[in-house]
């Protein structure tokens, strides 16, 4: 879960209101987009300038540092979601049904950088767009669970309706990712096609693990940013109705 | 357990009153499965190859045609208010109405296979094997499809949307299936294969009846 | 077209309602509504179309959730036990929920296996012949002219027996003995010690009725 639940001093059930979040989470946007640009510089400089060229690779290979932490965030996105999203349907939270809403285009964005780059970083290496390996095809399949989630929330108009049935939609995604894995994992051993794979990373310098780890929290600072900033989009979308919002400034002007 | 089989012997009954619903999807699997070879050339040892692929996905597009019939009359006659609203545990009927349709529409695909594989110059053991998995992932098909089918009830565009919903979710099945049969066709054991769809047979049996009748009281809240 | 179906009285039973909120989308349909019934009272809920009769029965049957309140039968919350509240209740909503490709007589034993009642196949023809529906029995539901479809839906509500009723809309498509038979029925389910909640734009004479407006 993001670093809101661990601020102690907040009262967590104050905040399940949307009228209560929306201020907190304004105040909270500029201070993650302040650590996604430090982290995200910090990265940057490890990879381009302090990693060292790989003997095989070349300079192509610098794309892992973007290809690798947008995989695993796609994959902790999802299971973020999932996990708002049962906490919306058990305990009847509006607000947590919100935030998985305002995650689920965040991680399929993050699904479809790591295809990209996985696309970017196949060509030079390998001659070619795509390769049906483990990981990649994992990926894509993760990319339509995604979709899937979303059009399901667009396609029903009840918004209640909505948020309880994608709940259902991301908890039964959520075990069966794992499952998924193993199986894509189990059919590309069996069809021993291509020699090639993307999970068969160079052999790991130090600096180039910092290098990812600090681009993962990079993207991660910006998925909280992006997260607080649609959720409060979605808030004020639902609550039009309400008397508080019609007095936000944002609304009068 | 009586009202399983009521509510089983009800559906059927419904179906054979209505047969063209259940024949076009056999006919869909026998028409998709015969568009490969004109699509891909008439190479036997080519066919041979690919047919284990090319069955299971005709079986699995053919059980989603036939999933968008599963609750769609029930919700809109009203019945299936009433199911829910039956003393009967809601869950077991639900289970019921899965059965009736892997009745309709895995078994007939049960019966057609091998007609196919034959096509396809599948030698004996690989049929054997064919039939086999999808004897076992067959019943999966429904049981996962039915939490698609039942999230998208009565939506706009429900069945590409299902479709999109559950597809990923039957790549599993897919894979230990037709990968049994192309097993089997190379010489290779095919036992890890099948514990795989027994243990994904025992897992959809275990927990998707609950998650599909939990779906479908949110759709007619 | 009265039924001398024959059931036994019922024991006491109550059925509450306390501070129910409905909100559809942005509305709020209503808000803290609360009543009480006893055995042998019947709610008529009247208002004009939209305003939230529908569903209000739909929370009643615990179909749909409030955003408040609750609802409450013989003292617990129907969420609490629900076999035991559904074994209880008879619902009908806007729609039959009668298969059209069944007969008349296979939908009331799919009805009866379903309400957990043990009806044999010929106090369901008893039923249907009350209802005027002798020799119709075995058509096709569709075959049936709308007058004719609400008939097999009263019966089915005639043989479930069931002391807790919740019917939206229950005269829609009868003619006017059609309505006085189903009030008949109506009656006698209140004098044997049952409840009913229903909705209709006529104007109602039953005994022990009391009027919601919405």
């Amino acid at each position: 879960m993001n670093d809101l639940t661990n601020k102690s001093w907040l009262n967590w059930f104050r905040l399940a209101s949307p009228s209560a979040f929306y201020p907190v989470a304004g105040r909270l946007i500029p201070f993650f987009w302040i650590l996604s640009i430090a982290f995200g510089l910090a990265g940057l400089w490890v990879s381009f300038f302090v990693a060292p060229v790989d003997a095989v690779q070349g300079q192509g290979y610098r794309i892992i540092f973007v290809h690798v932490p947008v995989s695993w965030m796609s994959m902790f996105l999802y299971i973020v979601m999932a996990g708002w999203a049962g906490i919306g349907l058990v305990f009847n939270t509006r607000l947590s049904a919100m935030m998985a809403q305002a995650i689920a285009p965040i991680g399929a964005v993050m699904a479809f950088l790591s295809l990209w780059t996985g696309a970017f970083w196949g060509k030079p290496m390998w001659g070619a767009w795509w390769v049906w390996d483990a990981r990649l095809t994992s990926e894509l399949i993760l990319f339509f669970l995604y979709l899937g989630f979303i059009a399901l929330q667009a396609s029903i108009d009840q918004v209640r309706r909505a948020d309880k049935a994608g709940a259902i939609l991301a908890l039964v995604g959520v075990v069966n990712v794992p499952i998924i894995y193993f199986s894509v994992k189990w059919w590309n051993t069996l069809h021993q096609g291509a020699s090639v794979s993307m999970s068969k990373a160079p052999s790991m310098a130090q600096t180039m693990l910092w290098g990812m780890l600090l681009m993962a929290l990079c993207f991660w600072m910006y998925a909280i940013a992006v997260t607080l900033m649609r959720v409060r989009v979605i808030i004020l979308e639902r609550e039009t109705h309400t008397d508080w919002v019609k007095q936000l400034e944002e609304v009068r002007s | 357990m009586n009202a399983f089989f009521m509510i089983v012997q009800r559906d059927l009954l419904l179906v054979m009153r209505r047969k063209s619903e259940v024949l076009t999807a056999l006919f869909f699997f026998v028409i998709v499965t015969s568009l490969f070879p004109l699509g891909i050339g008439a190479d036997t040892a080519l066919l041979r190859k690919i047919a284990p692929g090319v069955i299971w996905v005709s079986a699995l597009l053919a059980t989603l045609l036939g999933l968008q019939r599963l609750f769609g009359s029930d919700y809109q006659d009203g019945t299936l208010e009433q199911l829910a609203l039956s003393p009967r545990p809601f869950v077991v009927l639900v289970l019921g109405k899965i059965t009736a349709h892997w009745l309709v529409c895995g078994l007939p695909l049960l019966i057609l296979a091998p007609v196919i594989g034959l096509q396809f110059d599948l030698d004996t053991a690989s049929l054997k094997t064919l039939l086999l998995t999808l004897l076992l992932g067959t019943p999966v098909l429904s049981l996962i499809g039915s939490i698609g089918a039942a999230l998208t009830l009565g939506l706009r565009g429900g069945g590409a949307l299902m479709s999109l919903l559950v597809l990923p979710l039957y790549i599993p099945v897919l894979i230990f299936g037709a990968g049994a049969v192309y097993a089997k066709s190379v010489g290779l054991d095919v036992t890890g294969h099948f514990s795989l769809l027994g243990a994904l047979l025992v897992l959809a049996l275990a927990f998707m009846p609950w998650v599909s009748a939990a779906a479908l009281r949110i759709a007619i809240e | 077209m009265t039924a001398h179906i024959s059931h036994p009285p019922f024991s006491a039973q109550s059925f509450q309602a306390k501070n129910l909120t409905c909100v559809r989308g942005d509305q709020t349909l209503f808000a803290s509504l609360s009543f009480a019934l006893t055995s042998g009272e019947c709610l008529h809920v009247r208002g004009e179309n939209g305003v939230g009769k529908t569903s209000l029965l739909r929370l009643l049957a615990g179909l749909s959730q409030p955003e408040q309140g609750e609802v409450i039968w013989n003292a617990s919350n129907i969420k609490s036990d629900r076999e035991a509240f559904h074994q209880a209740l008879c619902f009908l909503g806007h729609r039959d929920a009668l298969k059209e490709d069944l007969s008349a007589l296979e939908n009331l034993m799919m009805y009866a296996t379903l309400g957990a009642s043990n009806s044999s196949r010929e106090s369901a023809l008893q039923c249907l012949w009350q209802f005027g529906l002798r020799g119709r029995e075995d058509l096709p539901v569709h075959y049936l002219s709308a007058g004719q479809k609400k008939r097999v839906v009263i019966a089915r509500i005639a043989m479930r027996g069931a002391p807790l009723w919740i019917l939206d809309e229950p005269f829609n498509a009868l003619d006017s003995q059609g309505v006085q038979g189903f009030i008949g029925l109506v009656e006698q389910h209140l004098s044997r010690g049952g409840i009913a909640v229903l909705t209709g734009h006529q104007e109602l004479s039953i005994t022990g009725l009391r009027a919601l407006q919405l």
